[in-house]
Order: C-alpha cells, then sequence, then structure tokens
C-alpha cells in the first residue's frame, strides 16, 4: 500500500470480515454489523481484534446504542481525545465506510451540507439531477450510510443549521427541482466537536437538541496515559525517522504528570489544590512535547532525553495566555514541582527557560 | 405450626415490596425481624415517624460507642414493621442484642458475611444493579421470591461455617426463634438478611450448641431510641453493612407504580427545568429510547441506574457533567430528611449537653441571663468551649457580646434556652453522640461544602479553636488550602492571611494541635508572594489604597510568624532571573520581604504603593538607599501628583522620620520648594491629607526644624539635640526601654 493513511475501512478489513463472520446477532436496517459486534471492533477483544479505543467501555456503548436508535452522535471533547478517530471507526464498523466526511471550518458553506452545481451542466441543460453536485450528507442519505461531521462548532452558524431538517426529517428538500432526497434506513450523522477551544460557533439549541452527546473524557489514570503517550510517541519517532535517541518511561511519566496535574487542578496525590491554565493540556500536546524533546536530545544534544528537552516545550504548552498562565505555572513550580526531591533536574531546568 | 423465614436484601426495594405482599399473604401472628432486641418497646412509635429513621443504640455515659441500624421507606424491615403495627402483630427483633453489640469493641468481625450477597449474585449474573435482577430473576420464578433466595443462597454457603460474632448472632436470632415458638405463636415469619435463611429455616438444632455459643459474651448497658436519618447519610454509611449509594433511586423503584425508567427520566427532566435547563419532552423520549437500546446492546432485559444515568447524561444533560452532578445529587442520592415523634426517648447528644450543663453549672433558662467568662479558668474555659460548639451546631444558646475592652481572656455571652434548641439537637443526632463529636463532624461537613468561601472557611477555623476542635482542623485545613490555590483574587487570600497568622498564634497559646495551620500559613503566604507582583499593576487610587491596607495587614501578620527556615531549597544555587526575590529560600519573612524588594524596584508602580513598600523595607532594615529612592521619586522627572502619593505612602502612619532624618526632610523640603505656583495648588490636598494625619506635636517638630535650617538648607544640619547626650545617664533609660520592648539583656 503506498497511501500515507489509509481508511479505517481498508486497513482493518481482515477483522471486520472476521467480525461481519461470526455475528449472528440482529443488525439494524443498513448496518454492516450488530451493535453488539461495533463495540467489539472498537474495544477489541483479547483475541484477534485490536483495541482501536483506550478507554471506557460505557462511552463506546452509549455511541453505539446512540446510532442504533437512529440518533445523531455528538462526539464533544477537548482536542486530542480521539474525537476523530473514534467517529472514523464508528462509521467503517456500522456501514463499511468512513469517506463521507465534511470537514467544518470557517469557511465551510452551505454546499458542503447539502448540494452545489455542476455550473457549465446547469447553463448548458437548465436544472437537472444530473447538473447537482450532492454533498457527502446527501449521499450518506441516499444510500443509508454514516456522514461525518468534522468540528462541527467550527462551521458557521447558518450552515450548522442546514443539519436540522436533515436529521429531523430524514429528507433534504431540493426546492429548485421540486424534489427531494429521503434518507435510506442505516442514514446517521457523527459530527465531533471541541468545547474548549477559542472561536468555535456554539451549536444552536434546536441543532443541539437533535443529537445526543457522548463527551470524550481525558484519559482516567496516569498509567494509562502514559501507555497512550508512550506508544504513539514511539509511532511517531519512526513515521518521522528520527535518530534513535534513549527515551527514558520517568521522563514521559514526569511530563504527563505535569499535564494530568494541571488539568486537573490537583497533584496525583490528591493532597495538594493547584490552577489550571487556560490552555487545554490534551494528552496530544503532551505527545507533542516529548516529540519534540526528542528532537532536540536527538540532533543537538548527546541523544537522551533529559529534562532540559522538555521543559521549553513544556512551559509553552502551559502559558498560553502571558500574564495569568504565567503565574498559574511559577505557582506550580514553586508550590509543588519544588517539593519532589527527584525533580530536581525538572525545576532547575524549568526556571531556566520561565 | 410454620415458620417462614424470609431472606432479604437490606434496603432492597424489590425485597421491601416482596415482604409486604408475603405478609399480607402468610398474615402471621408473630414477626422476627433482624435488629437488636432492646429495640422490641420502641416499635409501637412506628407509626408517628416518618423514614428515613435510625435506630440508635448507645452506652450511656460513654458516647462514643454507639451504633446505627437505618430505615428507609423501600427497607424491608420497615415495611414489616410497618406491616406489624398496622396489622397489630407482636415484633421481636432477633439479632445479637446492642449490649453485647456494642460491649465487642471497635472490631466489626462478622467472619466473612458478604455485606450484600444478593448484590454478589447479580454481579454474577452481569448486571449492575442488583435491584433490577432482583426484578428480573428472582421476581419471575416460583411462586414466592424467597424460596428462590433460600436456594441460592442454601447453594452459596454451602460448606460454610459460621464463626466468631457472625456465630453468635445466627445462635441469637435461633434462641429467639425458639422463644416465639414455645410461647404458642402459630405462624411466625422471619425477616433477615439473605445470608442467614440457610441458617433459620429448617428443623432447628438443639438448643444447648447455641446456648454455648452466647454464654459469656460480653456485656455493657445500652439505651436506644430512634432518630432521623437522611439520604446522604443512608448512602455513605450503613449499620447493615455496605452502604448503598442510590437511596433516591430504590425509593424511586418501591414507590413507582409502574414504568420506572420513564418516570425517572420524566422526574430528572423535572429536576434540570427547575434549574432553567431546557429540556422538552422530546429529550425525555430519547433519553428512554436509548436507555433502552443501551440495555439491548448490554443484554439485559431492563433498563437499570446504570443505563437510565447515561441515557440522562447523553440526551437530557447534553454531556454536561455539572447537570448529571445535580440529578445525582437530588435524585439518585436524595435530600430527604427523616423525622421522629415526640415521645421519643432522648438522644445522647442531649443527653451529653445534659451532662455537660450540670458539670459547668450552666442552667438552660429561658429567661435572658448574662455571663462573663475569664478564660484563664478552666470552668470557664468549657464553658466557652461547650457554648462555641453549640454555635457551631446550630443551637444558638449562648450568643457572644462585646466586651472586647477587658482583653482577650474574656468573653461576655447572652444565655437563653429555646426549646428550638432540642429540636436542632435530634436533627443533629446523626452527626455524633456527644456535642463535640457532632460539633466537629458538623465543621468538616461545612468545610467540605463547594460553595464555601476562603473567608468563610477562614473564620470556620477561628470557630474550631475557639470550640476546641482540634479533630475538625485537618477536614477544614484541607479544604481551606483547597480553596487558597484555587483563589486566583490575591487580595482575597491577603485578606484571609492574617486571621490564619492570628489563629496560628491563638492555637499555640491554648496549647491546640494546629500542626497542619502552620504549613497552609506558608503555602498561603507562598501563593502571596507570587501572585502579588502581578496584582500591583495597573491599579487606580482606590485599587491602590485598599491594596496597600492588605500588605499592611500580610506585613504585620508575617512579623508574628516563626522565623524557621522553609525547608531545603533544592535551587538555592540558582536564583531566578526575573523577580528573583520569589523563588529564594529562607524564612516566611525573608520570603516576603524578598517580594516587597523585587516589587519596589519596579518602574510601573502606583506612586502609593511605591512610596509605602520603600517605608516598610526602610523601616525593617532592608534598606541602605532609600535617600536615593526617595530623591528619585521627588525628582523632576515624575509628575507631582505621583510624587505626592509617593510621600503619602512613605509617611503614613507618622512623620518622627521627617523630624529625625534630615536628610529625608532637607528632600521633601527641596521638592516642594521647587514646585511651581500651579503643581502646588495641584498637590496641596495630598500634601495635606499626609501632613494632616500627623499628631500636632511632629508637625511642630517638623517646622521648628525646618524653621531652624532655613528653607532649603535642612539637609546642611546635623541632628541638633542628638550630640549632648549624657550616654552614662540615659544608660538606665535605655535598659528599661529594652526589657519592656522584651530585648532586654540587664
Amino acid at each position: 500500500m503506498t497511501v500515507l493513511r489509509p481508511h479505517a475501512e481498508d486497513q482493518y478489513a481482515e477483522e471486520l470480515a472476521l467480525l461481519a463472520k461470526d455475528d449472528d446477532r440482529p443488525r439494524p436496517p443498513g448496518w454492516k454489523l450488530s451493535p453488539w459486534a461495533v463495540t467489539t471492533y472498537i474495544m477489541g477483544d483479547s483475541d484477534r481484534i485490536t483495541p482501536k479505543y483506550v478507554g471506557a467501555r460505557r462511552i463506546v456503548e452509549v455511541a453505539v446504542a446512540t446510532l442504533a436508535t437512529d440518533r445523531a452522535l455528538l462526539l464533544l471533547g477537548v482536542p486530542g481525545t480521539a474525537k476523530t478517530w473514534l467517529s472514523e471507526h464508528l462509521a467503517a464498523a456500522v456501514s463499511g465506510d468512513s469517506t463521507l466526511l465534511v470537514q467544518g471550518t470557517a469557511g465551510t458553506a452551505e454546499e458542503a451540507v447539502r448540494y452545489g452545481w455542476n455550473y457549465a451542466r446547469l447553463l448548458a441543460e437548465g436544472p437537472s439531477i444530473e447538473a447537482l453536485t450532492p454533498s457527502p450528507v446527501m449521499r450518506a442519505m441516499a444510500e443509508g450510510r454514516v456522514a461525518r461531521v468534522e468540528e462541527l462548532t467550527r462551521m458557521p452558524s447558518d450552515v450548522q443549521d442546514a443539519l436540522i431538517t436533515v436529521l429531523s426529517e430524514k429528507t433534504l428538500p431540493i426546492p429548485e427541482l421540486n424534489r427531494e432526497v429521503q434518507a435510506e434506513r442505516g442514514f446517521n450523522v457523527i459530527a465531533t466537536a471541541n468545547d474548549r477551544d477559542r472561536g468555535v460557533n456554539e451549536l444552536s439549541s434546536a441543532l443541539r437538541r437533535r443529537f445526543n452527546t457522548v463527551v470524550l473524557p481525558v484519559p482516567a489514570t496516569a498509567e494509562e496515559e502514559v501507555d497512550i503517550v508512550s506508544r504513539r510517541v514511539t509511532q511517531l519517532g519512526r513515521s518521522l525517522e528520527l535518530p534513535e535517541t534513549t527515551t527514558g518511561l520517568e521522563e514521559i511519566r514526569r511530563v504527563v504528570t505535569v499535564f494530568r496535574e494541571l488539568r486537573a487542578g490537583v497533584t496525583e496525590d490528591g493532597r495538594t489544590k493547584v490552577k489550571s491554565p487556560s490552555g487545554t493540556l490534551s494528552t496530544a500536546e503532551a505527545i507533542s512535547v516529548l516529540t519534540n524533546g526528542i528532537a532536540l536530545a536527538a540532533h543537538f544534544g548527546d541523544g537522551v532525553l533529559r529534562p532540559s528537552d522538555v521543559a521549553a516545550g513544556i512551559v509553552g504548552a502551559v502559558v498560553q495566555e502571558p500574564v495569568s498562565d504565567r503565574v498559574v505555572w511559577r505557582e506550580y513550580l514553586e508550590t509543588v514541582v519544588r517539593e519532589r526531591s527527584d525533580w530536581r533536574d525538572f525545576y532547575r531546568a524549568c526556571r531556566e527557560v520561565s | 405450626m410454620s415458620v417462614s423465614v424470609l431472606g432479604v436484601r437490606h434496603h432492597g426495594p424489590g425485597s421491601a415490596r416482596a415482604v409486604r405482599r408475603e405478609l399480607e399473604r402468610l398474615r402471621p401472628d408473630a414477626i422476627l425481624i433482624e435488629g437488636p432486641p432492646e429495640a422490641d418497646v420502641l416499635v409501637e412509635l412506628a407509626p408517628g415517624l416518618e423514614p428515613p429513621v435510625a435506630l440508635l443504640a448507645h452506652v450511656p455515659g460513654e458516647p462514643s460507642r454507639a451504633a446505627f441500624w437505618p430505615f428507609a421507606v423501600f427497607s424491608p424491615e420497615w415495611q414489616a414493621i410497618r406491616y406489624a403495627t398496622s396489622a397489630g402483630v407482636p415484633v421481636r427483633f432477633c439479632d445479637l442484642p446492642a449490649a453485647h453489640t456494642l460491649a465487642g469493641g471497635d472490631e466489626h468481625d462478622d467472619g466473612g458475611v458478604p455485606a450484600d450477597p444478593i448484590g454478589a449474585l447479580a454481579e454474577a449474573a452481569g448486571y449492575d444493579d442488583p435491584e433490577r435482577w432482583w426484578e428480573d430473576v428472582v421476581e419471575h420464578r416460583g411462586d414466592t421470591p424467597f424460596e428462590v433466595i433460600a436456594e441460592a443462597m442454601a447453594a452459596v454457603r454451602e460448606g460454610h461455617r459460621p464463626s466468631g460474632r457472625e456465630a453468635a448472632r445466627e445462635a441469637y436470632m435461633r434462641k429467639t426463634l425458639r422463644a416465639a415458638l414455645k410461647q404458642g405463636f402459630g405462624r411466625i415469619a422471619v425477616i433477615c438478611g439473605a445470608w442467614h435463611v440457610p441458617a433459620l429455616a429448617g428443623p432447628l438444632p438443639p438448643a444447648t450448641a447455641d446456648n454455648a455459643v452466647l454464654r459469656g459474651l460480653p456485656k455493657v448497658k445500652a439505651e436506644l431510641t430512634w432518630v432521623p436519618w437522611t439520604y446522604g447519610r443512608l448512602a455513605s454509611w450503613s449499620g447493615y453493612g455496605a452502604g448503598i449509594t442510590s437511596p433516591g433511586w430504590y425509593h424511586h423503584l418501591f414507590d413507582a407504580p409502574d414504568r420506572p425508567v420513564e418516570r425517572w427520566l420524566a422526574g430528572a427532566a423535572a429536576v434540570l427545568r427547575d434549574e432553567g435547563l431546557a429540556v422538552s419532552s422530546a429529550h425525555v423520549i430519547e433519553s428512554v429510547r436509548l436507555a433502552g437500546g443501551l440495555a439491548a446492546l448490554r443484554g439485559r432485559p431492563l433498563a437499570g441506574l446504570g443505563e437510565v444515568t447515561e441515557a440522562a447524561r447523553a440526551v437530557l444533560c447534553e454531556g454536561d457533567d455539572l447537570a448529571v452532578e445535580l440529578i445525582q445529587r437530588r435524585m439518585v442520592v436524595g435530600d430527604r430528611l427523616g423525622h421522629v415523634s415526640d415521645g421519643t426517648p432522648m438522644v445522647p447528644l442531649q443527653r451529653d449537653l445534659r451532662e455537660q450543663q450540670r458539670r459547668l453549672k450552666l442552667k438552660p433558662e429561658a429567661l435572658d441571663r448574662e455571663i462573663d467568662l475569664d478564660l484563664r479558668k478552666p470552668l470557664d474555659l468549657d464553658r466557652s468551649h461547650l457554648l462555641h460548639r453549640l454555635r457551631l451546631l446550630g443551637v444558638e444558646w449562648g450568643t457572644p457580646g462585646q466586651a472586647r475592652g477587658k482583653g482577650t481572656f474574656r468573653e461576655t455571652w447572652t444565655l437563653q434556652w429555646r426549646p428550638e434548641h432540642d429540636l436542632a439537637l435530634i436533627e443533629h443526632a446523626a452527626l455524633g453522640t456527644t456535642v463535640a463529636a457532632a460539633a466537629a463532624r458538623r465543621a468538616a461537613d461545612l468545610a467540605g461544602d463547594g460553595s464555601a468561601t476562603l473567608a468563610g472557611l477562614t473564620s470556620l477555623v477561628e470557630r474550631c479553636l475557639l470550640a476546641d476542635l482540634p479533630q475538625a482542623l485537618p477536614e477544614v485545613l484541607a479544604a481551606l488550602s483547597a480553596k487558597a490555590a484555587l483563589d486566583t483574587d490575591v487580595t482575597q487570600l491577603m485578606a484571609a492571611l492574617p486571621a490564619m497568622v492570628r489563629a496560628h498564634r491563638y492555637g499555640d497559646v491554648r496549647g491546640t494541635s494546629v500542626a497542619g495551620l502552620a504549613a497552609i500559613v506558608r503555602s498561603m503566604l507562598e501563593r502571596v508572594c507570587v501572585g502579588l507582583p502581578v496584582a500591583v499593576t495597573g491599579l487606580d487610587d482606590d485599587a491602590a489604597a485598599s491594596l496597600l491596607e492588605h500588605v499592611d495587614a500580610v506585613h504585620s501578620a508575617v512579623a508574628l510568624l516563626d522565623d524557621a527556615p522553609a525547608p531545603p531549597h533544592p535551587a538555592a544555587d540558582h536564583p531566578g532571573p526575573a523577580e528573583g526575590a520569589a523563588g529564594v529560600g529562607g524564612s516566611p519573612r525573608e520570603r516576603w520581604m524578598g517580594t516587597l524588594r523585587g516589587i519596589s524596584d519596579r518602574q510601573d508602580l502606583h506612586g502609593l504603593i511605591e512610596g509605602r513598600l520603600t517605608r516598610i523595607l526602610l523601616d525593617s532594615g532592608e534598606l541602605d538607599d532609600a535617600g536615593d529612592r526617595m530623591s528619585r521619586a521627588m525628582s523632576r522627572g515624575q509628575a507631582p501628583a505621583r510624587a505626592a502619593a509617593w510621600v503619602e505612602g512613605f509617611l503614613a502612619g507618622g512623620g518622627l522620620l521627617l523630624v529625625h532624618d534630615p536628610r529625608l526632610l532637607g528632600l521633601v523640603d527641596d521638592w516642594l520648594t521647587g514646585l511651581s505656583g500651579d503643581q502646588f495648588t495641584d498637590v496641596l490636598p495630598l500634601l495635606r491629607r499626609t501632613f494632616g494625619g500627623f499628631p500636632a506635636p511632629e508637625r511642630r517638630a517638623i517646622g521648628e526644624r525646618l524653621r531652624a535650617t532655613g528653607p532649603g538648607a535642612a539637609h546642611h544640619a546635623e541632628a541638633g539635640p542628638a550630640h549632648d547626650l549624657d550616654e552614662h545617664r540615659a544608660a538606665p533609660a535605655v535598659a528599661t526601654v529594652l526589657s519592656i520592648l522584651g530585648r532586654g539583656t540587664a
């Protein structure tokens, strides 16, 4: 395979086929697998199905049950909590196709949600179904598949609201042709949105009402997060072809601890409260701080990841808002980091850069 | 003659309903219930009670030894009691008497009795909600669910030989059963935890073995009464082993005639609507569908609490955890409070108060009476503690008066006993059995309340110290420290700090343990030191003045702190580049001074603050260039208004400095005389305010000093009267002054 990143349904085609073969439970109309098998596909079993999402099973169960009861699903969470990842795999497992995708940006137009026109044909032949360019949502409706809307809150509000008819009436009128496209059974929408970012357009309550909301949490335990981070850091390092560095688990653990403590506003031992900075401090950011540190250590250091390689990255990730975040960071440094005797090097490195 | 043993799940609504039905079918002529037999006489009070209530057993005179048996309306035991009282059937409690239970000491060795065997069975069957399991599996099989339960328990207990306390309890249950049979009751129903069914069902073993087990058990005198209970406490703790986490849900399951999921989610929608969240019927419909879908996905025939909670989260609350929390608090746990009737025996809390009133010679009287307490006397000190504790419990028997004039070791109280105080005591009976324990519990509860403010918590610490409740302090202090960490407003921290320092010293004087306090004061000061440099920027006149008051208050508080150095500083050899002082170790005083020093060097300060900081540093001997600083502040480059503000800050609280330091006086003088007419008019109100605040003799002394040296020449004069001192004659006076100041060597 030469593509940089294959779709989920291609990459895990074997697992999907395996599940479909043994799946004797009832499947909702239009589904490729039963809800139970979809859950297994996402969470993995201990045998041949790899886990796609590491986290609470109940979240996946609620998401699958939502889709099975024909409600649209809204995955909400801070950046880096695997929203897109989960939506892609859900779409791949439910309808075998994760490509019906609308990417929400500030410039997304209504055509991306409804339909556009092939103007050459429109002018030549007049309005006809052939001159129409269907959006991914329209195609999903016609084919009874799952459409994905990424970063729903980044779209302008009027474009978001174009989804209301689609979700409540399950039909998309085309007034120009005096006809409509009615959704086949199996059609549904999975949207992802970010609730802690600047510059988002809040969903109107009319639209919000049409979604079941599942909030994807940050990893529950430090062990889990260290696990995710170290796995991902290794993968990234390999794909970026960074020179080999000695990456102690200790350094990863420390970065994860700092992120977790500042994010949660309390130290891991639960004894000291700290303020939280304005940034999101997601797992994804921890990964990027570490990758960055590894690049520094590999190219400019002695090949061993040391506190000084990650300190600048951490400070950059924490201090997003120059005045208040700096106070938060200094307080954290002085009241928490300084007290830890085995964090001495780290404390020193942080003081040098902040 | 027949004995029916009904094995139940304590606080299980399914069991409760089944027990009620079964009793109505069996129509027994005597009912035996698992519980302390001393409570037999209390059963007749039950119709007047409103659950949740608890049976409280305590040892008179030894209030710390107490046990509770809580009952909710959905407790099978309570349903059995209510059936018995309405049908006029005698009730016997058949568990081990509280007299033995309480004598047994603290160790609760239940010999491996699973706290909730039915819950364990349900879990094994893949249910997270034992009540739904009961409904699915137990209710719909056989004539009565109790046969199913008895069979299941017989299987679970196969090969199990009870020992220790468990053996004694079951022996006593059999003994009570035998006694009831002997009295000639024909149809006996026994209500007990499912676990005990195999021990009671079937032909009873000979009495001799049981008597041998029960012989020689330790015994104390125990008294029992009813106390009001809450669902919140039911959730956290329960006398029947494990607490139940969802009393509100159980209440709902017991209460709802049909369609529990639909009713529950509609109720949740109503709760959210009360809070102003827009929740429509369409939401409820979708949440019911999701709950059903989830149950199907999980392979359960019915949606349980887990499914309805997830459905409420995803649909009704739109993923908002705060709203879920609200449902959890209001509905899943619930805030129901029980009530007891008038004839209920006195609770130990009242008894303990009566005891203390007698010991401290304070009679409860309905008329106002004023008493004056001298805290140096042990009796009066104890009285003060008692009154402060009662105030924490909301019993305003004594109101503190204003008797501050006589020194801090005196307190004046106005005493007036009102009947509602008794009610308050009964209501707080669940908190503890002594006034001290209950007050401590209450203080901890107050501290745990999320809405407590920093100021509220500091005053709570002071109240705990006044009431001598060291056992409550750790929790209050933990809450305080958490609050202080999250408070972004440094002025609030600064406002709270002096009180904490006072409390710290007060605690030292009283010998109260305030170990945690010192650490908190230190960390609060640390946060103030970090936050202050940011807080002093961009202030207007009023804000600067109010901040200054806090700075002064913290400064005088810091002076009261012990000068013990801070824990060793890992990077002391690496002073920070900016605001360096804040990162340097040392005693609290040094850190504070370092911070002030760091701030005072900045260029963007309000004149008032810079002037005041310079003065503070000068007075503490931290500064040897005060003259240069003043000269900088007074120089032509500064706007006159700022210079005047500087002077105000610098000279606040006395002009003696100007009398004694001719150089500073000269600087002020030079600056003043150098102002143009308009500029002088501008700054005149400020100067008038500054100098008008000095006492008249100081003003005169400054004036005389200036006249003696002539305009613009003050700084040329050497200190006048100082050089003809007779040091020999002055020495005794100096020694006396030093010893008054506590630094005397003589």
